[in-house]
């Protein structure tokens, strides 16, 4: 198969297995190789707090595919993904606190509870479009996360609900390092099945779907069902990211699911760059990163400590800011800087694509 | 009675800041999430104004109105502007990230902490009491008396004004309307100003009567369920959500649960998007076009 495969230089597909693939050139299956090495090898060189780092990556990719599922390939347009975390959280930390139930139930129990909740966010796009669509979700994330501080100050956890670490046939999960792996296969296990929804008949609906609603309905796609659909698997994996959130950080409480966190979700996706998987773990990194490389450069500042107080005010400042940048100037986001960066070393020396080009 | 005045009272709050939705909604078809900070900025305008013009209360007001009106023309200049044209979604995605950085903004300039521009002004905030048992305060009754004079003025302004005929024409159809000379720039920004300046009237009378912290922003996100439970482009149909809203919110806070104050505008809008999208008095194609 191997020797068969073709090298970057030219599109040489001649079956739609070919097309299909998931790596189509020697390149792409060697730098897949490194990068994965690369990454099962970070946590045995990384310190403490670059592993928290990654893991709070993981978490947002999770997020950011799920999302960019619905918003950049079904095109559904969702303004309350921390709604279906916080759903996803609660039902951990209240399976946990009422019936002490272990994480291998906990985490199914949390997608379910997210796939439910998606046919709730998703009925209202049976009917509405675009911007009335986007506050519909709106409202229901301030619904749910009204429920989950209803349930804290019934129960009188009004500070949070702690949960201890999980402890799986006698091996306790705790610390970075195996959070790390955890959270990795998750996110990878995610991306899999991104990747594969997407190359699939459920894919191509999405994207028919999100082209033109009539044209798509008149090739026998269900409308309806198809939408539904995106609702409920993305919400599924949100709930299981917010479930993994819980369980990593040891704590739940309806704070940590501000709009905010909604916004910084939509955020990744578009500075990642709509409907590119790539773009939206760019944008999971990118934004992730993006307060604490603002901390550091302030930290860099003469007399740093006395910043220490507005660092949150900046950041918020900062963030709006780079948001607007991109909404404004490169609306196809960090994916579409690479691919213009990749299409430049691929024409050199020449500057613009044929018409008709093999790549898009 | 005196839950009636807190309905009347609440009521006029929401009406006067969603009016500022629906005044942009109406011109540019452009969803303004980032109305609570805008409102919000325009009360620390007057914070400021409050201390430089100080003993001067009348010039410190005018001078905070003048001051949110330019900074919603300049809004639009500097940054909407660019968005003309683009999809309604990226748009709306704009003002929120305008949001976030104003928010940002607001803390680094004048602190987190609660500020009452009442005092700065020297001005006391006795209740009145009114016939029947209820009491008002009197800024609250002066928010009241500015929403009626706003959704008067505005109504006039729409009906009879030169630019107000000439923003319904730029609302109903932007290329028809610039081909008849209109120039859609200049009637989009005066929509970015009046909604600010709306906004912010709204901000610097809750603010006078009940200090200013940055909830507010929540107070503004609340308002805009009123907005369209009424109809996104309607503006007698804002006074009608305003309405409803508020009466809901008081009524809940009275029998059923505080807790529930902040959902109960959502729970609304939910309702009213299953039921009858385009609001209550909203134009029923607007849905096609979004």
């Amino acid at each position: 198969m191997s020797d068969r495969m073709p090298r970057a230089s030219g599109y040489f597909r001649t079956g739609y297995a070919q097309e299909m693939a998931l790596t189509k050139t020697r390149l792409e299956r060697a730098s897949l190789f490194v990068f994965v090495v690369l990454l099962l090898a970070f946590p045995y060189f990384a310190s403490a707090f670059y592993l928290d780092l990654a893991n709070q990556v993981f978490l947002a990719a999770i997020g950011a595919l799920s999302l960019m599922l619905l918003t950049g390939y079904a095109g559904q347009v969702s303004l309350g993904h921390a709604g279906l975390l916080a759903a996803g959280a609660f039902t951990a930390g209240i399976l946990y606190k009422e019936i002490n139930a272990p994480i291998y139930l906990t985490i199914p129990a949390a997608a379910v509870t997210g796939a439910v909740l998606g046919v709730i966010f998703g009925l209202p796009s049976l009917r509405l479009r675009g911007l009335y669509l986007a506050v519909s979700t709106l409202a229901l994330h301030f619904i749910v996360v009204y429920l989950g501080g209803e349930y804290e100050t019934k129960r009188g956890f009004s500070t949070g609900i702690t949960i201890d670490a999980p402890v799986i046939a006698g091996f306790r999960l705790y610390g970075g390092k195996i959070w790390y792996f955890i959270l990795l296969t998750f996110a990878a296990g995610t991306l899999l099945i991104c990747v594969n929804l997407l190359r699939s008949r459920t894919g191509r609906a999405w994207r028919a779907i999100h082209s033109h609603e009539t044209v798509a309905e008149a090739l026998g796609i269900s409308i309806a069902g198809y939408k539904l659909l995106a609702f409920v698997i993305s919400s599924a994996m949100a709930a299981v990211a917010g479930a993994l959130f819980a369980y990593y950080r040891s704590f739940v409480s309806v704070e940590a699911f501000s709009l905010f966190l909604s916004i910084q979700y939509v955020a990744m996706i578009i500075i990642g760059g709509m409907g590119s998987l790539l773009g939206a773990l760019l944008g999971a990194v990118f934004v992730t990163l993006f307060p604490y490389l603002i901390e550091a450069a302030l930290m860099k500042l003469p007399n740093a400590q006395s910043y220490a107080g507005l660092l949150f005010a900046v950041n918020y400042a900062a963030f709006g800011v780079v948001m607007i940048l991109f909404l404004v100037f490169e609306p196809q986001g960090l994916v579409g800087i690479w691919r213009r960066i990749q299409t430049y070393f691929l024409l050199w020396p020449f500057k613009h694509k044929p018409v008709a080009g093999a790549r898009k | 009675m005196q839950l009636f005045v807190n309905i009347i009272v609440l009521s006029s709050i929401y009406a006067l800041i969603a009016c500022g939705y629906v005044l942009i909604y109406r011109v540019s078809r452009v969803l303004n999430l980032a109305h609570g900070e805008l409102m919000m900025l325009g009360s620390y305008l007057l914070l400021t104004t409050a201390s430089s013009f100080s003993g001067h209360p009348a010039a410190a007001i005018a001078a905070a109105v003048v001051l949110s009106l330019t900074v919603g023309v300049l809004v639009y200049v500097f940054l909407m502007r660019k968005m003309t044209g683009e999809m309604a979604l990226a748009a709306v995605l704009t003002t929120v990230a305008l949001g976030i950085l104003l928010r940002g903004l607001m803390v680094l300039i004048w602190s987190a902490q609660q500020q009452y521009p009442g005092q700065a002004l020297g001005f006391s905030n006795p209740a009145i009491a009114l016939p029947g048992g209820g009491r008002i305060s009197t800024f609250a009754a002066l928010l009241v008396l500015a929403t009626a004079l706003t959704y008067a003025a505005l109504f006039f302004f729409l009906r009879f004004g030169r630019w107000g005929v000439r923003m319904r024409a730029a609302g109903q159809n932007p290329l028809l309307a610039a081909q008849r000379g209109i120039n859609l720039h200049a009637v989009y920004a005066l929509a970015w100003g009046l909604s600010t300046l709306t906004g912010s009237i709204a901000g610097m009378l809750i603010s006078l009567d009940s200090g200013l912290t940055n909830t507010m922003v929540i107070i503004g996100l609340k308002a805009f369920p009123a907005a369209l439970v009424g109809g996104l482009d309607s503006l007698a149909g804002a006074l009608v959500g305003a309405l409803i809203i508020g009466a809901a919110e008081v009524l809940s806070i009275q029998y059923i649960d505080p807790l529930l104050s902040d959902v109960v505008p959502f729970l609304i809008l939910i309702a009213m998007l299953v039921v009858r999208p385009w609001g209550l008095f909203g134009t029923r194609e607007e849905l096609d076009r979004v």
